[in-house]
């Protein structure tokens, strides 16, 4: 490319008449690093350009806001699991009592009709002693 | 319009939605968050797409628009200072562009432009759109959109002219 026609380009590309054919032109004119001096500062353009087109954004897309919700969730479940894991672990120990409870007041009833028994027979036995002394004060 | 349909016509220009939404907001992570949430938008409004012949254009008026939304608020927040903040993270792409003929000083240059020629810098000279396209998503005509070109080109230009004369950077 003749340095003339670059120039002239220059001049419509500064009044925004150049086309994007025009303008590639020049675009490729200022990548090849060898520059007519005094035109650097188009270089310098052109080169700002090319990097700033070059420029992505590594962040994914996302569409779904659901995730954001079940990060919620999950926080929500370990919460409710935590919760129930305290509450059914008191009950399960209340019902043991209970069991244990029971089991020993049936144990103590067992032992305290077998205990009347005796005294029954015991206060038989008191009567027969009665009779026995009556009997024999008598004599 | 199911997923895989919408991202086939939406994804191809997330690049540049990214770069304007930089150009407007300077921060790369502003930039990323409002690509995301312009994709959003795009996505709730899925089934009016086909109403546009060109979802492109349409898109990169969404993004202009909600850049500069965002810009006010920041504005009426009085939240300049997370502006400089930002600023400081992007040192490292800074100083590598530095390295490269002080192609920053550009950047630099178009930052200090009026919003209207700072885009249409963007959409032209970076994104190479035509003129029709520019005036659509601007809502211009291309005449204006001419103008504010070539103004925007000549004050770039002058700018570096004295700067490399002078040395003053």
């Amino acid at each position: 490319m003749e340095l003339s026609k670059i120039e002239q380009l220059l001049e419509k590309y500064l009044n925004a008449e150049t086309n994007l054919q025009e303008e590639a032109t020049l675009k490729n004119y200022f990548s090849t690093g060898d520059v007519a001096p005094h035109l650097q500062e188009y270089e310098s353009m052109f080169g700002y350009f090319a990097i700033s087109k070059a420029e992505t954004s590594a962040k994914p897309i996302q569409l779904n806001t659901k995730k954001k919700n079940w990060k919620w969730l999950s926080v929500a479940a370990s919460v409710a699991l935590l919760v129930s894991v305290y509450v059914g672990n008191g009950y399960l120990k209340e019902q043991e009592a209970r069991a244990q409870y029971a089991e020993v007041m049936s144990t103590l009833k067992l032992l305290s009709t077998s205990l009347n028994k005796g005294n029954e027979a015991m206060a038989s036995l008191y009567v027969y002693e009665d009779t026995v002394n009556k009997i024999f004060k008598t004599k | 319009m199911n997923q895989s349909d919408f991202l086939k016509s939406v994804l191809p220009f997330k690049d540049k939605v990214f770069r304007l939404a930089k150009r407007l907001l300077v921060s790369t992570e502003e930039a990323e968050d409002a690509t995301q949430e312009l994709y959003f938008k795009l996505w709730r409004n899925k089934e009016k797409l086909a109403n546009y012949k060109n979802v492109e254009a349409f898109a990169m008026t969404m993004t202009k628009n909600y850049c500069f939304d965002r810009l006010k608020s920041k504005q009426a927040s009085n939240l300049t200072l997370v502006h400089s903040n930002y600023k400081e993270k992007d040192t490292a792409l800074e100083t590598k562009i530095e390295q490269r003929d002080s192609v920053s000083q550009v950047h630099e240059l178009i930052d200090k432009l009026p919003e209207q020629q700072k885009l249409v810098i963007q959409l032209r000279d970076i994104e190479e759109y035509d003129f029709e396209e520019i005036g659509k998503m601007l809502d211009l005509k291309p005449t204006a959109v001419r103008v504010a070109l070539s103004r925007a080109r000549k004050t770039i230009r002058q700018e570096l002219v004295k700067q490399h004369n002078y040395g003053i950077i």
